[in-house]
């Protein structure tokens, strides 16, 4: 053991370590809020003046308002169609031992490691090939592909360890497959549920790289700032949409974190005597 | 009204998992209002019998008939049969009422009647006054009874117990024996229960199949299997028993004897109707506390062995002996009980000693 005095400069030291992790992870971040209200098209210092103005001409652009609709329709759908999946994968993973589990898992978490420009152009190739029309559908579908195993995931780790015998307990009270889906399985699932909703829209929600590559003519959001910034003029509107983007993110996931409270663990309590 | 004695009936019920014969043709009656147990080793297929009552599990073929309706195909939403987990199965999500009442929506009882109900199933259980628990906040022995009410309240015509006591500490264990014979008893519904413990199994059913292997090797009354095990795999499964073999000489006087090799000729009752015949292998089984220990031979007697302990412990109420016999591959096992209070006789290990039993105490057993 070390002597007190040292590992006090120890913990000292960590403790300023966390504390520059943290500036330097979040200052950026709250510059966006700091600088949309910002009387000024140029991003530095010092600050100008207070105003509202870039909100307004957000809300006033309606190539922005059009993108922004595009990605929550995107962001919705992917998120829906891989937590439907994620759900009916995670209860064949968790429920049933079947031939080829282990590589059958393993394939599915493999679209979290190819690299999004091997995967997107890979994806632009086969849509060309097959004829499809690059459009928000496409997107949504390339969405869905990497966003399916983070939903299977979470699934996963909610459905394991869930009492198989609860489901055959309903079975037993006389409620049929499906009704005993809906007042066991979901209710116990639900956590679980939010949180691959909201973990798939975000993932959909601010993806590029394939957006890039399988877009029309349609932008989601995270294109259509893209497109912004070679116009200095606008950053100002870019963060004041930043801003927006991360108040409700907060929100978000403060919301699920919620619900995840409400829960109630699957598992019985171990039995103390 | 008339107890049907084949209120539920199986008929050689079979079920394979790949190439094992979980359960192999197994056929069975169990009388309306019977506490019934299916007793065997873990993998012996009990369990795997009372999910296929349950409808967990489609037998292979066989038939399943309770009350006269066949089941077989029947599945478990729809059999008017009612189980008891392992685990208890408690839905963590619901309180204790609404776990109790979870079964009770499909029958479109008013609220009053739904909560009349499960009123009714938690004063049978002991209950009253828990309703309102959360399924979390319960003891092992409180989620016992909300499972038994749970499943009491559909008023099934046979409830299923899986090990329903295995989940308790000892003490608790013991207590619910005598409190769920007591409750099978004062609502008169058809009980099955799997166990493994034999003491659980003699203490609480009226009758009681003995499994191994997937098949049924015996049903019977506790005091008749201990008594009068069929083979020699039951005689050892329930309690413990100890074997000599031999082979029949002959008849007589209602007592058959026995020539046992090194060990002479031994009279004992034989079982059922009707001796084996001459020449027969048998076997001669003898509970452990059938025998007398002796520390010189006795004056006279038929059922007389010579024999050397090997080791004694005093185990309070009762002493417990090894004596190795000649000819007898296993020590032989004798129990004494300790009922008067100076009976210690100071039995020191290495020496001769002589075994001797009543005829009608051992059991004669077909190879």
């Amino acid at each position: 053991m070390k002597t007190r005095a040292k590992s006090g400069i120890g913990i000292r030291g960590l403790t300023i370590y966390g504390i520059l992790y943290l500036v330097f992870l979040y200052v950026p971040v709250l510059f966006l809020p700091l600088f949309s209200f910002n009387d000024s098209i140029h991003i530095s210092f010092p600050l100008k003046g207070f105003t509202v103005k870039w909100y307004e001409h957000m809300f006033a652009n309606a190539e922005l308002l059009d993108a922004f609709v595009n990605s929550l329709k995107v962001a919705g759908s992917v998120s829906v169609i891989s937590t439907v999946l994620g759900v009916m994968a995670a209860r064949a993973f968790t429920r049933y031992r079947f031939r080829g589990q282990r590589p059958a898992l393993g394939l599915l978490a493999l679209p979290l490691v190819v690299p999004g420009i091997i995967l997107g152009i890979a994806l632009l190739i086969m849509s060309k090939w097959a004829g499809f029309q690059l459009s928000l559908i496409t997107i949504a579908a390339a969405h869905v592909l990497i966003a399916t195993p983070f939903a299977t995931f979470v699934m996963i780790s909610r459905l394991e360890g869930f009492d198989p015998n609860l489901e055959e307990a309903s079975r037993d009270l006389g409620e049929s497959g499906w009704t005993t889906f809906w007042r066991v399985t979901f209710p116990l699932a639900l956590p679980g549920i939010v949180a691959s909703l909201l973990l798939t829209f975000i993932e959909s929600f601010d993806e590029f790289i394939l957006a890039f590559f399988l877009s029309g003519d349609e932008a989601t959001m995270p294109l259509y700032i893209w497109s912004q910034l070679r116009f200095p003029r606008n950053l100002p509107v870019v963060l004041a949409l930043g801003a927006c983007i991360l108040a409700a993110s907060i929100i978000l996931v403060a919301f699920a974190e919620w619900v995840r409270r409400q829960g109630v663990s699957p598992t019985p309590k171990s039995e103390n005597q | 009204m008339e107890n049907r004695s084949d209120f539920v009936s199986l008929r050689d019920v079979s079920k394979y998992f790949g190439s094992v014969r979980a359960v192999d043709g197994v056929s069975l009656d169990i009388a309306q209002g019977e506490f019934f147990a299916l007793l065997g080793p873990s993998g012996c297929g009990k369990t795997t019998l009372l999910r296929i009552l349950g409808g967990f599990e489609a037998s292979n073929s066989g038939s399943v008939h309770i009350d006269g309706a066949n089941l077989t195909d029947e599945p478990a939403n729809l059999r008017p049969v009612n189980m008891v987990f392992q685990n208890y199965a408690i839905f963590p999500h619901l309180n204790v009422r609404q776990n109790i009442g979870y079964g009770l929506r499909q029958e479109g009882l008013s609220a009053a009647e739904m909560s009349q109900r499960i009123d009714e199933a938690l004063a049978t259980v002991k209950l009253e006054g828990y309703g309102d628990r959360g399924s979390t906040e319960l003891s092992g022995g409180q989620r016992q009874r909300v499972a038994l009410a749970r499943a009491l309240v559909k008023h099934p015509k046979v409830l299923l117990l899986d090990e329903p006591l295995s989940a308790l500490d000892k003490n608790l264990r013991e207590l619910m024996r005598v409190e769920l014979r007591a409750l099978q008893q004062k609502v008169g519904i058809t009980f099955i229960f799997v166990t493994h413990d034999q003491e659980e199994a003699l203490s609480m059913a009226d009758r009681i199949a003995v499994m191994s292997d997937g098949k049924v090797r015996q049903v019977d009354t506790p005091e008749h299997l201990y008594e009068a095990p069929a083979t020699r795999e039951v005689a050892a499964f329930i309690g413990s028993m100890n074997f000599l073999d031999g082979s029949v000489e002959g008849a007589a006087n209602g007592m058959v004897t026995v020539n046992a090799g090194p060990l002479g000729k031994l009279q004992v009752k034989p079982s059922g109707d009707g001796a084996p015949a001459a020449g027969e292998a048998v076997t001669i089984g003898i509970r452990p506390e059938k025998l007398t220990l002796l520390d010189k031979a006795p004056a006279s007697g038929d059922n007389v062995i010579k024999g050397r302990l090997t080791a004694a412990s005093y185990l309070g109420e009762r002493n417990h002996f090894f004596v190795s016999v000649e000819g007898v591959d296993a020590p032989i096992s004798v129990a004494s009980q300790n009922s008067s209070p100076v009976d210690h006789k100071g039995w020191i290990e290495g020496s001769e000693v002589w075994l001797t039993w009543k005829p009608e105490g051992a059991r004669l057993l077909l190879s």
